[in-house]
């Protein structure tokens, strides 16, 4: 009896859990298909009238691919310079025996004391002095930098439990620190590559005060910034707000669906290792 | 991010030992040893140092200053920036409302992300389902999901209004109403990341090993008995790291703020970092958005000795 009723209370109360998470999004998905005056009065339920033409102008306009295609390029480029960056430091630092080798350690993973915002104002002037403002590279360059000391703590940390034999044979057969790189550490790391490569790809295509600082020419908005641009144009036509969000999360959200225990190991690693 | 040191120092020990073994007569060797290191290390010192290290510097240089971010600085004016920022009511206002952050993740968010991690951390199908839901909200991007709620909070659209329509209402707009607005913040910021903690939690309750709980439930031990004496306990770092990572959050939020409230009304709904932007890097004044800058850094500071010396004086206990 008594565990009958925790079974019921744990359905209702999961279910009551997830219709708070889902609605919101219900809400914004079917509010792109209403006419102003149904989303007055009708906020979750079905159109009265169905409209398809929020969603249509959208995808039919340059500007939304061209914004994705942004955040896209950014993204690449900041996940991969992460990846092969900071995982040549920590090859370095987990493998290789040198002096300074402790000091040049803790300095790489300073960057988990420092709030970005504090640094985000001298940033700018240091990439406007690069000539990069309103370029790529202006947002990209600070991104990695900002994600290489978690990444290198990560990385060294799994580089170093690799086993020593390996690399003792490697070296007996005289492969060289490069060689055992390439042919050692990365390919059995690539859970741990994975896991950097989706934080790292996340932090990118959300980011929106960096770009903000950053960018100020339309062409090369990322997405988050394309969103408010085109909510300020908007104000309150709320269907076309809100089928612009749809379609702007709808990226993130198949990324989910395809690679969701990578996505919620990723965010959530290192944090309960510690 | 001080687990993340706490790992490298328990890491750099354990490298020790990993260390690829050197043959100090090779001199092939070393000099390979020294190429690797001269190829391998500079594009992370430099991007690190030029990108990460120096701004932190700089802010601190340039808090000196009334500078407009034009040629270079030379006004310098002291501390004045300093004793500006922190006389300022919008700037208590944003502190407090961090605060505030802090305090409904510690007693609202908290709670319902444990409870809930409680009752789907086994293996079966409903609660793979439950915890891929519940963590749909963390994964949208911040200015996503504030735009989403400036529209249900709309009081002419949106479930604010509809709910008030049922009872013949005239609906307020609570984004607009000082007080309310902040209100409306802290329901979001709980909505938006109570999934992570989830996640977390999950983690913690799956490394309790299975014959500790056993040999309670053996001793008798009901649930309410075995959550209580045995998995709470066995949780609690994970609970102190979860703390943290919302304290952590509230001091670095910002993205949310810009798309849901904008800082207002009235300047009432402010982060830290909103602050920063809106009074710092939206006027260019460069000095002061410094400043702005350099005290949440000595707030970060103090935050991670704090929880450092709490975490590090319980694993001694244990």
């Amino acid at each position: 009896m008594k565990k009958h009723l925790f079974a019921y209370y744990r359905w209702l109360f999961l279910f009551l859990a997830a219709g708070v998470c889902l609605l919101p999004l219900w809400a914004t998905i079917i509010g792109g298909f209403k006419t102003t005056g149904d989303l007055r009065t009708n906020a979750f339920g079905i159109p009265r009238k169905w409209i398809a033409e929020n969603y249509l102008s959208i995808l039919t306009s340059s500007r939304f691919w061209q914004m994705l295609g942004n955040s896209g390029f950014i993204a690449i480029f900041t996940v991969a310079l992460t990846l092969i960056v900071s995982s040549m430091a920590a090859y370095t630092l987990a493998h290789l025996r040198f002096a300074g080798r402790r000091w040049i350690a803790s300095y790489l993973t300073l960057g988990l004391t420092f709030p970005f915002a504090t640094a985000v104002l001298p940033v700018f002037i240091r990439v406007r002095d690069l000539g990069l403002l309103d370029s790529y590279w202006g947002v990209i360059l600070p991104q990695v930098a900002f994600n290489l000391s978690f990444s290198i703590v990560l990385l060294r940390g799994f580089f170093s439990e690799l086993p020593k034999e390996l690399f003792e044979a490697a070296f007996v057969d005289g492969c060289s620190y490069i060689r055992m790189f390439w042919k050692i550490t990365l390919p059995l790391s690539r859970p741990i590559l994975a896991t950097v490569g989706v934080l790292s790809l996340v932090g990118s295509w959300n980011n929106f005060l960096l770009p903000l600082v950053m960018i100020n020419k339309e062409e090369i908005y990322p997405w988050p910034l394309g969103i408010m641009q085109y909510q300020g144009q908007y104000g309150t036509d709320w269907g076309r707000v809100l089928a612009f969000v749809t379609l702007t999360m709808m990226p993130a959200i198949l990324f989910y669906l395809l690679a969701q225990k990578h996505i919620i190991a990723g965010l959530t690693s290192g944090a309960v290792k510690g | 991010m001080a687990e993340y040191q706490e790992l490298t120092d328990r890491r750099v020990a354990g490298a020790e030992t990993g260390a690829i073994p050197s043959r100090k007569r090779s001199g092939k060797f070393s000099s390979g040893k020294l190429t690797t290191a001269l190829v391998f290390l500079p594009p992370a010192m430099l991007i690190f140092t030029l990108f990460v290290v120096m701004p932190v510097g700089e802010a601190g240089f340039y808090s000196f200053f009334n500078w407009n971010g034009y040629g270079s600085p030379q006004k310098w004016i002291n501390l004045d920036n300093f004793v500006r920022v922190l006389n300022d009511p919008i700037f208590h206002q944003s502190l407090i409302n961090n605060v505030l952050v802090i305090l409904v993740s510690a007693l609202v968010q908290l709670p319902i992300a444990l409870w809930l991690a409680l009752l789907i951390s086994d293996r079966s199908r409903s609660s793979i389902f439950f915890r891929a839901i519940f963590f749909v909200p963390y994964i949208l991007a911040d200015v996503v999901a504030g735009l989403i709620w400036r529209y249900l909070y709309d009081g002419d659209y949106g479930v604010v209004a509809m709910v008030y329509n049922w009872f013949g209402q005239e609906a307020p707009h609570v984004l607009a109403e000082k007080g309310w607005a902040t209100a409306a913040l802290l329901v979001v910021v709980v909505w938006k990341y109570f999934g992570f903690h989830m996640a977390l939690f999950v983690a913690g309750r799956q490394s309790i090993p299975d014959d500790v709980l056993e040999s309670a439930r053996i001793d008798g031990a009901n649930r309410w008995e075995l959550t209580r004496s045995v998995v709470l306990p066995m949780m609690r770092p994970t609970i102190v790291l979860a703390l943290f990572f919302s304290i952590l959050g509230s001091l670095q939020l910002f993205d949310l703020i810009i798309p849901l409230t904008d800082g207002g009304p009235l300047n009432s709904s402010h982060s830290t970092v909103s602050y920063l932007y809106t009074f710092g890097i939206k006027r260019m004044r460069v000095g002061y958005g410094s400043a702005v800058g350099v005290v949440l850094f000595v707030i970060c500071v103090l935050v991670m000795i704090f929880y450092k010396q709490i975490f590090m004086r319980e694993r001694k206990e244990s």
